[in-house]
């Protein structure tokens, strides 16, 4: 056998030599870059970790859904199930009946709030900096109050014998009416309820959004003699659109998870009102909690993610389509 | 001066002022109804139910609470050192995350970036989540179970992200003419200049905390940890807990006149409370934080 050297000649080994240096150089250069980049890499590491820890890692949890889980035999253990635990589920009504209730709601939430929120930002805008903060601030409040208190809230106005609701019936000579126990009437309650929690930060978001917008495209709108209407159609929209994109992406992919404590607290927990206010994680968390089924739990959760998944990468696909700079990526 | 803004107020400023003094109506209402029932004699709430201004006042709830406060003091000690840790410990691992994502010449920038975003859209979801924190990390009934999971929000990243986007790499770069390396240019110099995004996020962080009832729902059975928002929601479904924090104290009462339902009122009011005097005070920040974040690029 020959050794390569021998039939080597002189340019050749020349050419080896150099294709040497050159890698020791570009080693080098890799090492000069993370020697330049190492601080900051330390400082992203806690978030790096954490973020590993608590969203990246759970994702291998995901397998339990294939799986008979038993806490003695751990994880990796436990006996696969196959898809039972999907099929547990599909075979109830309650896969359909929990799937529509979120994604009804969430749908309608979604385009309630931008509608609203958007249209609140823009009246905000046209009002003096003064008023424009009381008002904000007002709108605000419900943001900060957790969803036990508006628990509370609630009932103080439903409440079947002390509520607020049914003393005003009574006293117009209505029927009071067992609020917790009529499932028709939730779905706007619960609508309100997450309106009234929520909108404000939303307005907040256009808000801030409206008020990024560059203020010479308005100067130069009112030399034109632009009316209000004008600026806000031909200007504040078409600029907020990119902000109003990223936001329904997002809030796209989160359609399958509903808002646990507005589903939870605010009707109270009540199984006359299942049907119409049960939602994915609701159901989750009884399904742990009360029936400690993991296997199931689990794979509903894999269902809500992948539907999740879906979702996101559709409509970024097809804005992307529409607009490319308007995409999450 | 007030002439002046007066006559400066056409019709469609005042229809839209019409309109949002109706609308904080809406939301003030509710507030004050529940206001209204905690300082609401009981015979009066029962006989005549809720009212927005109470038929008859009394404190008696306020009274009662604040005379057995040990269950209510415990579960404010909790959620307090639990807000204090969580925002300090947040903050800053939120604020190193923002940094070096906001680091224009930073080669990981973008990587760093994509990697928060999908954690966005992508999770375990309960079940998972529930035996890393029991199982693995073994945080059940501990304090940290209350305060390790929502460290780092993805969302406030990005808004703090956005307002660190602001600072001028020159500034950065003068720091490291002058011999500070990285930690020392964070500590010494963004962080001074990014005040009012910490302030923002510290205290959306702080009201993560405070309102949190999740984890303790998820993670607590020992008393003594239990979370305001979670002793709110218990007492919601019995009032037990008060009567029995009586009979260990000896106060002589009589339960049929127990105000309960003034009570619960009383008890939300006192937990929620805190927290919104303090909101106002902060109120400026927000806008000012809010609109260089959360907005891509």
């Amino acid at each position: 056998m020959k050794t390569e050297g021998d039939e080597m000649n002189a340019p050749a080994i020349a050419e080896k030599v150099n294709a040497v240096q050159k890698r020791g150089s570009r080693t080098r250069t890799v090492w000069k870059v993370m020697k330049k980049n190492l601080p900051l890499f330390s400082m992203s590491l806690p978030g790096i970790l954490f973020k590993m820890i608590f969203s990246y890692l759970p994702l291998f949890g995901l397998i339990l859904a294939f799986k008979h889980f038993r806490v003695d035999k751990g994880i990796w253990g436990s006996d696969w199930a196959g898809f039972q635990n999907f099929q547990f589920l599909f075979r109830s009504n309650n896969a359909w009946i929990i799937t529509r209730n979120t994604v009804l709601y969430n749908g309608a939430f979604i385009v309630i709030t931008m509608i609203v929120a958007i249209t609140l930002a823009v009246l905000l805008n046209e009002l003096s900096s003064r008023w424009m903060k009381v008002h904000q601030t007002i709108l605000f409040i419900p943001y900060f109050i957790s969803w036990v208190v508006i628990g509370y809230i609630v009932q103080a106005f439903l409440d079947h014998q002390h509520g607020f609701v049914n003393q005003v019936l009574t006293a117009l000579g209505l029927e009071s009416v067992k609020w917790y126990q009529e499932a028709r009437f939730w779905p706007y309650i619960l609508t309100a309820a997450q309106l009234w929690k929520t909108v404000g930060f939303s307005t907040l978001i256009y808000y801030a959004g409206i008020i990024g917008i560059d203020p010479t495209y308005y100067e130069a709108a009112k030399i034109d003699g632009a009316s209000r209407w004008k600026m806000t159609t031909q200007i504040t929209l078409p600029l907020l659109t990119p902000l109003i994109v990223i936001l329904f992406i997002v809030a796209l992919g989160n359609i399958f998870r509903a808002d646990f404590g507005l589903f939870y607290f605010v009707p109270n927990d009540s199984s006359f009102l299942y049907p119409v206010t049960d939602v994915i994680d609701t159901y989750v968390y009884r399904s742990l909690k009360v029936m400690g089924d993991i296997g199931m739990s689990t794979a509903v959760g894999l269902y809500q993610s992948l539907i999740g998944f879906v979702l996101v990468i559709t409509a970024n696909f097809i804005i992307r389509k529409i607009n490319r700079e308007h995409s999450l990526w | 001066m007030t002439a002046v803004q007066r006559k400066k107020l056409t019709l469609f400023e005042l229809i839209v002022h019409t309109f949002f003094i109706g609308l904080s109506v809406c939301i003030l209402v509710p507030l004050l109804l529940l206001v209204s029932i905690s300082i609401s004699d009981e015979k009066s709430l029962n006989t005549l139910g809720y009212r927005l201004i109470p038929a008859k006042y009394s404190f008696k709830a306020y009274d009662l609470i604040l005379q057995a406060p040990k269950q209510l003091l415990d579960a404010y000690g909790v959620t307090v050192t639990v807000t204090c840790i969580g925002a300090i410990i947040g903050l800053f691992m939120t604020s190193l995350l923002a940094y070096t994502m906001s680091r224009k010449d930073y080669a990981l920038r973008n990587v760093t970036m994509r990697y928060v975003v999908v954690t966005m859209l992508f999770s375990g979801g309960l079940v998972p989540f529930y035996i890393l924190v029991t199982q693995y990390l073994h945080l059940k009934d501990t304090i940290w179970a209350l305060i390790v999971p929502y460290l780092i929000s993805p969302f406030y990243t990005l808004v703090m992200k956005g307002f660190m986007d602001q600072v001028p790499m020159e500034t950065i770069e003068s720091a490291k003419i002058d011999g500070a390396g990285e930690w020392r240019t964070f500590m010494t110099i963004i962080l001074p200049l990014v005040k009012p995004a910490l302030a923002t996020v510290g205290l959306f962080i702080c009201f993560i905390y405070w309102n949190d009832w999740w984890l303790g729902l998820l993670f607590i059975d020992n008393p003594k940890l239990v979370p305001l928002q979670l002793l709110l929601y218990r007492v919601l479904s019995t009032i037990d807990f008060l009567t029995n924090g009586m009979a260990q104290v000896n106060v002589d009462i009589d339960l049929s006149t127990f105000p309960s339902l003034s009570a619960r009122m009383a008890l939300t009011v006192l937990a929620a409370g805190p927290m919104l005097f303090v909101f106002p005070f902060f109120q400026k920040y927000f806008v000012k934080g809010l609109t260089i974040g959360a907005v891509k690029g």
